[in-house]
């Protein structure tokens, strides 16, 4: 839910991370606080456990200039991917604008994948809220672990299981190494733009 | 969905918050949807907070209480207060959709702001619910 202040002419946008738990979220926003810092004129707020599991949310908020004379204010969310926690998960997807569903690419996690976005559909649908109408794209994380020699699903496999009935746009990405952070950042934020102006400007 | 408040709006809103609160002793009031979103902020020019962070718990910190008071089988509670040394917390719900945060001193007496607040909220559902009607 954007919340468009026609007096300051800023506009607020929210993004969440959402995904498996250990799925690489709040490393995402990690690497985008480091890379933006100078950018970024505020800490990024963690609300953790003390396993450093995310407990409630992080968030980070971020400006990205002017579009249309209008001040854009990003504020990214992750949600805590322990299956546990969806009652947090819940309350962090409401006024949801974009979605970015970061899979886990590990051959082992992928039921894990499978429940974390069913678990994300019944969540937005709370909301009265789909994938089939929402700006989100998919980030299929953690793939420098191949060097490692560690199993992970193709990407044809993953695209079968998440997201063969959405063609949402996806990356390939190592949120540690930061590959593809960035363009998954970007590719969202210019969805959720663009269904934005459809509404107002 | 988005929504929109214009400059009168805005402007009204933040005459009543200026009169009611910031006028009498209140430091920093702003009031925000519960996506986290900051719709306005005042404060008597003392000190800055990170607004933005603040917003955000603040949002998750009432849905997190709200889903408690569903629980024990409340309906909800429509007003918190976090007491600190030196500064206090305060928020009231406006609506379904948005909540008004006070940050006030010692120097005013939690009994006084509730009846400040309280006769803000009424005039600021009047704006609010407006607005969210003709948005449903």
């Amino acid at each position: 839910m954007a919340f468009v202040n026609l007096k300051s002419k800023v506009i607020q946008v929210k993004i969440v991370y959402y995904g498996p738990g250990r799925g690489g979220k709040t490393t995402n926003l990690e690497y985008i606080y480091q890379k933006f810092r100078q950018r970024i004129n505020s800490e990024m707020v963690t609300v953790k456990t003390h396993g450093d599991r995310t407990l409630f949310f992080d968030f980070l908020p971020f400006d990205i200039g002017l579009i249309n004379g209008y001040n854009i204010k990003i504020q990214l969310y992750t949600v805590p991917g322990q299956v546990k926690y969806n009652a947090t998960r819940r309350l962090v997807l409401r006024g949801v604008d974009g979605v970015v569903f970061v899979a886990d690419a590990m051959t082992v996690r992928r039921e894990k994948n499978i429940q974390s976005l069913e678990n994300l559909q019944e969540n937005l649908t709370s909301y009265k809220k789909g994938l089939n109408t929402l700006p989100w794209v998919l980030q299929y994380n953690k793939i420098d672990l191949r060097e490692q020699g560690i199993p992970l699903l193709p990407v044809d496999v993953l695209e079968g299981d998440l997201n063969r009935e959405f063609h949402a746009p996806h990356f390939p990405a190592s949120a540690v190494k930061g590959t593809n952070v960035v363009a998954t950042l970007k590719k969202i934020i210019s969805m959720t733009i663009a269904s934005i102006k459809k509404e107002f400007l | 969905m988005s929504y929109a408040l214009d400059q009168k709006q805005l402007d009204r809103i933040e005459e009543i918050l200026k009169t009611d609160l910031i006028d009498n002793g209140v430091r920093c009031v702003f009031l925000i949807d519960m996506a986290g979103n900051i719709i306005t902020n005042l404060d008597n020019g003392e000190k800055q907070h990170d607004i933005y962070s603040l917003a955000a718990l603040a949002a998750g910190n009432f849905g997190a209480v709200s889903a408690m008071a569903k629980i024990i089988g409340e309906s909800e509670f429509s007003l918190l207060f976090h007491k600190g040394k030196k500064e206090n917390i305060h928020f009231n719900k406006i609506s379904a959709e948005f909540l008004l945060i006070t940050i006030f001193g010692n120097d005013i007496s939690l009994g006084f702001l509730r009846l400040k607040v309280s006769e803000s909220v009424e005039q600021l559902k009047r704006i609010m619910e407006s607005l969210m009607s003709a948005h449903a």
